[in-house]
Formats: C-alpha cells, structure tokens, sequence
C-alpha cells in the first residue's frame, strides 16, 4: 500500500514523513517523529493521555487521523518548556505534587495549557471540566486542580 | 492494517465513493472510525473525507435552523444562537472530545453514547442523507431504524425547528462519572403547548434500546393535558413501555427499567 507524504508544525518545527492509510497521529509522533511525550492509554479515546493541541485546540492524537494534520500546527508536552526552563504549569504540577507515576501528565498538562490559553483565570468548575477527558489513577486529580488555579491565579499562565 | 484513505473537496464525490464501495466508511471526526481502526477492525478498508466546507455550515436564519454534519459539538457550544443545544453537546465526552465529535457522527453512535442524537430524536429531525441514488431527507426516527443499513449513505446536514422557549426543551443525561461518562439513561423531552396544554410531545431516551427511541407511550400520557403532578405521574409510570434495555457496565437492563420513570418524572417537573 502507498505511503501518504505528510507536512506539519511540529512544536514549531516543520516536520515532512510518510505516513501509511489509516495510521494516527499518536503512531506518526511517536514511531515516525520520536516525540514519545505524547502517551497510548486507551486508544479509544477515554483516557486523555495522548492530548495534543492543533492549531491550538485540544484534540486527542490517537483519534486523529495523521492526515488531517496535513499544513497544521500540532504542539505536544515536548514543546511546552522553553529550552531549559519548564513552562509555568510544569513547575506548578511539581510543586503541587500532582503527578505521581506520571502516565496521564502529559495529557493533563497539554488540556490545562488549552483551558488558560483561551481562559487565564478559570474557576475551579471549569478546570474541573477542562481536564475531564483526561483520567487520572494516582492523584485525585485535587493536586491537579490545585496546580492549575495556582497558574491561573499567579498571572503565570501565558508566561 | 493499512487502509485507504481517499479525501474529496465535495461532499458529492465522497458520497459516490461511500457508496460504491461496502467496505468503506465514512471519517468525520474520528472518534468512532479511528476507534475502529485502533481496534484493528478489519471490516473498513477505505476512509472516505470530505473537505467541503457546506459539511459545517450552520444555518440559523428560519425558526428552523440546519446544522451541517461535520459541526463539531465545541462549535455548537460557541453558538450562543444555539443554547438549547448546549446541555446535549455539552454532555458529550470531554473538551477534546467536543472538539472532534460531529453531529453527523453522533447520529452512528451506539449505546452508551448518541446522547447529542436523543436530543435531535425530541426535536423530531430531519436527516439530510446523499446515497447512490442522490439527496434525500428522511425523519430521524426513519434514519435510525435503518442505521445499519445507512453506513453507505454520507450524512450532510439534520434540521429542527427551534424550541418555543427555553423551558419547552429540557434534556438530562445520567451517568456514573461527572461530568464525563457513557450514559446510564439519557433523556430528551419537547413540551410545546397550546393554551396552557402541551400538544405534539416527544419524548426520547437514550440507552434504553439499540437505538435511541422515543417514549410514546409517555408521550401520550402527556398530550392534550396541563404539566400537572397528576399528567407527571402518569407519564412517568409508563416511560418503560416499548423500551428494550440491554445490560452493560453502567447498569443492568433492569435498573434502567426501574429509573427512567423517576428520571423523567424530575425532567418534566423541573428538578435538577
């Protein structure tokens, strides 16, 4: 079966590959780019841990045909830091503790950058809905709540 | 295992394609197709796309608004033209979710999910579908005991009238996980009245059959009277009647059996 060539953004960076029919976006990150930030939970589609952002919205890469990325801008968790500083939230999630194994961070992280890109100062209900699609087993998800007000309320959340 | 994936700029040659071809479906916004393929399902061999834009146009010029098949549920909610819609779309998954799902998809979606299609049920829709043989528009109740049998068909658009007031539209979902989950019963009623009587109820339910139906046994119960507790009750007692329940890991066929009176006795009365 022919490869399909595919041109995107990648965290700021224009990326070219071939990708085979049917592949998604997760696999394209993954296996043809080497970004492994993004992770495979369910592939289903419930569990949030493969959250991505293109052209700025958050979407779920494992449900993305890579395709459809086609001239897009796709940022993942590996874009999220500035050279060797973390972004605002990734230091908030450290000093709030709110990840434990880290399996569902980078999802979380990436759907929390969505809500205050669009809304700097949500309330705790809508950073509650914010990262309802993504599932956590090991915090509570209270931390989370937590670090992501404390951006919101800090002014950091577009620094 | 690779498929193939064939993109077209108008909504008419991807019909063709769909049509043509029985082991082809149809990708709107990928989160019931792209579970399939993640799954490895081995039935779907070609994903047809269109990128034509009349797929997510909405119109809401008339007192009958039509809202394109590719809009997204995050786009409903933008439109605040649209409010009565926002509790349907607003119940579906999560942000991303919203930001993916199509209505025209949602009109595929099996139990427990279809929850924005229980809406559209109430709201007595009208399907635009283009198939081998050309455009048609058909009732939603029509569209959805045919489901299977529309995989090769392409959804353009569904249309409703807007609701008289907001008070005449009420929808509720049940679920075990807030504000997210698969919906334990989902429940959807259109009350438009006439001299303080309601007249031309629906109600639809949501995981109560292998399709969305509707209730008509309530909606009967219903018609010509006063939203009184006497009218209430009496719809609510028989809001099981014509249902057919399966059991999954939200709920047994029974416990829904058991709720959906007292779920829609709280959706006419009002209560949260």
């Amino acid at each position: 079966m022919t490869k399909t060539p595919l041109q995107f953004r990648h965290n700021g960076r224009d990326v070219a590959l071939f990708v085979d029919g049917g592949v998604n976006l997760l696999v394209a990150l993954r296996e043809l780019i080497g970004d492994m930030t993004p992770k495979f939970g369910c592939g289903q589609g419930g569990c949030g841990a493969c959250s991505v952002l293109i052209d700025g919205e958050l979407h779920l890469s494992c449900l993305t045909l890579a395709e459809t990325v086609n001239g897009r801008a796709v940022e993942t968790l590996d874009g999220l830091r500035d050279g060797p500083n973390l972004h605002p939230l990734q230091r908030a999630f450290m000093e709030h503790f709110a990840a434990q194994c880290g399996y569902c961070t980078p999802g979380m992280l990436m759907a929390a950058k969505a809500l205050l890109d669009r809304n700097p100062s949500p309330t705790r209900a809508e950073v509650i809905e914010a990262i309802s699609g993504n599932i956590c087993r090991c915090t509570g998800y209270e931390p989370i709540i937590n670090a992501v007000l404390a951006v919101a309320t800090s002014g950091r959340a577009r620094a | 295992m690779p498929v193939t994936v064939k993109t077209f700029a108008s909504f008419g040659e991807a019909a063709s394609a769909l049509s043509s071809d029985r082991s082809a479906r149809y990708l709107g916004g990928g989160t019931l197709v792209m579970r399939a393929l993640n799954e490895g399902d081995v039935s779907i061999s070609t994903v047809v796309r269109a990128t034509d834009r009349a797929l997510t146009r909405i119109d809401m010029s008339s007192s009958r608004i039509t809202i394109g098949a590719g809009v997204t549920f995050a786009r409903i909610l933008a439109e605040r033209d649209l409010a009565f819609l926002h509790a349907p779309a607003r119940s579906i998954g999560g942000p991303a979710v919203r930001n993916m799902g199509t209505v025209g998809g949602n009109l595929f979606a099996p139990a427990p999910y279809g929850d924005f299609t229980v809406a559209l049920l109430a709201l007595d829709a009208t399907i635009s579908v283009q198939g081998g043989l050309g455009a048609r528009d058909m009732t939603i109740e029509e569209f959805l005991q045919s489901r299977e049998r529309q995989s090769g068909a392409l959804v353009l658009a569904v249309s409703c009238q807007r609701p008289a007031s907001a008070d005449a539209f009420r929808f509720r979902k049940i679920a075990r996980i807030k504000p997210k989950g698969g919906s334990v019963i989902t429940l959807a009623a259109h009350l438009p009245s006439s001299g303080g009587r309601i007249s031309g109820a629906r109600i639809a339910l949501g995981s109560m059959a292998a399709t969305q139906i509707r209730a008509r046994a309530a909606e009967r119960a219903l018609e010509g009277r006063a939203l009184d507790d006497a009218t209430i009750n009496a719809a609510a007692s028989v809001a099981a009647e014509g249902a057919s329940p399966t059991d999954n890991a939200l709920g047994s066929a029974w416990y829904r059996r058991e709720i959906v009176g007292v779920h829609l006795r709280r959706l006419l009365s009002g209560l949260e």
